[in-house]
């Protein structure tokens, strides 16, 4: 029997509007909503319900088009990971070079396809163990590298054609990058076949992360040697990957995050055509990094709406004409910030979350982290449950078999929409301020960030926005960990290290360097050959820094926003 | 209403690390609830901090620390405060700081140490309690 379709609904109007009359307006008599708005972890509204009706033209299928092909909404590859899975690469890097080397052994051992090395703080400004400001930090927040011997011991036994390495080093990214080349020329290996990525961006480091050494433009200059010695030397090797991580950590909403970022990115592809060099050739090797937060579906959406925004940029604003130069390719890294103290294994909960956001957002590398990083460096067991949630969602949950799995969906697609729109006004404010580094010297993202923060504090103390644990369903004692210590004999050793490489080092060699090293930073040359021999004299990172500082100054942030 | 002195409030980061994140939120909760705040900004060394306090008359110094250099950095500034006489400054600080390693920041004379997860107003409602104004 057929059953006659009930007289009444077609009297009604169709659509949206129908079924909010029809359906919806008494169901919410019956039990309305549980609030009286629906926001993202970063305030963004959200509907009850997307329809096609929230999607220009009631349908998104132009706008996104198809993996591999731009806009690249859905994908920069057109089988994503039914071809290859994303890159699970693990930060690490704690104590000596020896430390972190047994440590980079046992994560290729168990599984992980590519390292990433976390430098400790003083290295990580460009500073010696033994200087003043080092002490209490060598070897604390990851692995101190003072000099080429360093580097030596990090990567002993692994056979640098064969890996691919990201080093997390910014302002004196050219000094590690330089020493990374002289292991690989050790070994045998040459520099055109060397695969990996230096983060090298400086600029969000004067926005969020706040280690930096010289003033922006003789920063920017070293990038650009860097990008020009790349594209001639060391053609796979990803030159600067531009980061929205460390700006989300600071405090920044998802669209910050996103504009911000993009917005660096325009700098940089800017002051590598202002040096001359084509955009089709360098962009390729230009890769970024986001955040992936606690908010599912605004993450996702934030990286479809990176690689639709950054095809857009490289295509229409600097002409770019290859494919590759227009293709946003991303590592990703869940939310340190989003991790607590208290109940630490909920922390796993959250990171498999956001982790599943990023592969569903399509990112080529990831790293999770660990369940314990409020309290210290990961342990061990901490590190390997981490790289297993990878390895779970990769190879058990099944997103991975079909590309771009949420494309389409009514909700997902108006949220890209509205992260790339939020991204563009912020995108133009930032060009009618003079660019990025004008905005940055006017304090602007810093301004951004810093409001965006307090606010998020104020909602969670609140109780506006849950953190479990913290503000709601907490409990009085937490089950303690068993955490990594670094002991004091870490910098105490490292010290006695440093003293025997300048004791044995060639001193007239060492100096010669660095008196070219200087001339070289007074000129206009490429400065890379003058680093890469200054590192093969066992010049320390402290010492190279020191010296381009007497030519490039230091920066001092005179406007600290509060 | 009493009339006594607004309390003087120096919030400090000391070291090489950057994440300012907590620090510039708690300076600004700790303005926004009546007190005079000075933030030092970044990258200062323990003398540049006690220098700060004793050129601006604070009551108590705030030290945020996030990259592990605490048990060295916190216990330094206590024993410069020492030195130039000005012990009565109350010295608090917050960041990652382990169990383990409370007690020993306590008895050089850390007054409080507040970690990840603590409510701003907490550390405004422990200041209020704890750090008196020196100039009565």
């Amino acid at each position: 029997m057929k059953p006659s379709e009930p007289k009444t609904a077609t009297l009604k109007p169709r659509g949206r509007q129908g079924w909010e009359e029809r359906t919806l307006s008494p169901a919410l008599e019956h039990r309305p909503d549980r609030s009286h708005s629906f926001t993202t972890v970063s305030s963004e509204p959200i509907e009850r319900l997307y329809t096609p009706e929230d999607l220009e033209g009631g349908d998104a299928g132009d706008r996104i088009g198809y993996p591999g092909e731009p806009p690249y909404t859905r994908g920069v590859y057109p089988t994503m990971y039914r071809g290859r899975l994303w890159t699970m690469r693990q930060f690490a890097g704690f104590g000596t070079a020896r430390d972190t080397n047994l440590r980079f052994r046992y994560l290729l051992d168990h599984g992980q396809t590519g390292l990433s090395v976390a430098f400790d703080l003083p290295t990580l400004m460009g500073r010696d163990s033994d200087d003043a400001l080092a002490e209490g930090e060598v070897g604390r927040e990851g692995v101190v590298i003072d000099t080429l011997a360093d580097m030596e011991t990090l990567f002993e036994g692994i056979p640098l054609g064969t890996v691919s390495t990201s080093m997390t080093i910014n302002a004196p990214a050219a000094v590690l990058f330089a020493m990374y080349l002289t292991v690989a020329e050790k070994q045998g290996v040459g520099f055109e076949t060397l695969d990996g990525t230096v983060q090298n961006d400086i600029l969000k480091e004067y926005i969020a992360q706040k280690e930096w050494i010289y003033p922006p433009t003789p920063s920017m200059r070293l990038i650009t040697d860097m990008i020009a010695f790349c594209s001639s030397r060391v053609p796979r090797w990803n030159t600067v990957s531009i980061s929205g991580y460390h700006i989300r950590e600071a405090g920044s909403t998802a669209i910050q995050e996103l504009a911000f970022t993009l917005a660096d990115g325009i700098a940089y592809v800017q002051a590598g055509i202002d040096a001359g060099l084509d955009p089709d050739e360098f962009a390729p090797r230009l890769s970024f990094f986001f955040n992936s937060h606690n908010d599912f579906f605004e993450e996702i959406a934030k990286l479809r709406a990176a690689r639709r925004l950054w095809c857009g940029i490289m295509r229409e604003r600097f002409g770019a004409r290859t494919e590759r130069a227009s293709m946003l390719r991303t590592h990703v890294q869940t939310a340190g910030c989003s991790l607590t103290a208290q109940q630490p294994y909920n922390n796993v909960v959250r990171v498999t979350l956001q982790a599943l956001a990023a592969v569903l957002g399509g990112t080529q590398s990831l790293h999770t982290n660990a369940l314990d990083e409020t309290l210290a460096l990961p342990s061990e067991d901490a590190a390997r449950l981490a790289l297993r949630t990878q390895q779970i969602i990769a190879e058990e949950s099944g997103v991975v078999n079909s590309v771009d799995p949420l494309g389409g969906s009514y909700f997902v697609e108006a949220l890209t929409d509205r992260m790339e729109s939020g991204a563009r006004d912020y995108i133009r404010r930032i060009d009618e301020m003079g660019g990025m580094i004008a905005a940055i010297e006017a304090g602007f993202p810093q301004r951004e960030i810093t409001d965006a923060a307090y606010l998020y504090q104020q909602q969670t103390e609140s109780g506006e926005k849950t953190i479990v644990g913290i503000n709601r369903y907490t409990e009085g004692k937490d089950r303690r960990l068993d955490v990594l210590r670094i002991g004091a004999e870490v910098e105490r050793d490292q010290l006695d290290r440093l003293a025997q490489v300048r004791r044995e080092r060639d001193g007239r060699r060492h100096e010669r360097a660095i008196r070219d090293l200087k001339a070289t930073a007074r000129s206009k040359e490429n400065l890379m050959p003058s680093i890469l021999e200054a590192v093969r004299a066992y010049a320390s990172v402290g010492e190279i820094s020191a010296t381009l500082k007497t030519v490039f100054g230091s920066y001092v942030e005179d406007k600290v926003v509060l | 209403m009493s009339t006594a002195p607004a309390v003087r409030l120096l919030v400090g980061k000391v070291g090489l690390d950057g994440h300012d994140r907590g620090a510039k939120i708690i300076a600004r909760s700790l303005r926004d609830a009546g007190f005079e705040v000075i933030y030092t900004g970044l990258h200062q060394t323990p003398e540049m901090v006690v220098a700060t306090a004793l050129q601006e008359d604070v009551d108590g110094i705030g030290l945020s620390i996030l990259s592990g250099a605490h048990n060295t950095i916190f216990p330094k500034i206590v024993e410069l405060l020492r030195a130039r006489g000005a012990s009565d400054i109350i010295v608090f600080g917050g960041g990652i700081i382990p169990d383990e390693d409370k007690a020993g920041l306590t008895s050089v004379g850390i007054k409080g140490l507040f970690t990840p997860g603590t409510s701003s107003q907490d550390v405004v409602a422990w200041v209020r309690a704890n750090v008196p104004s020196r100039r009565r």
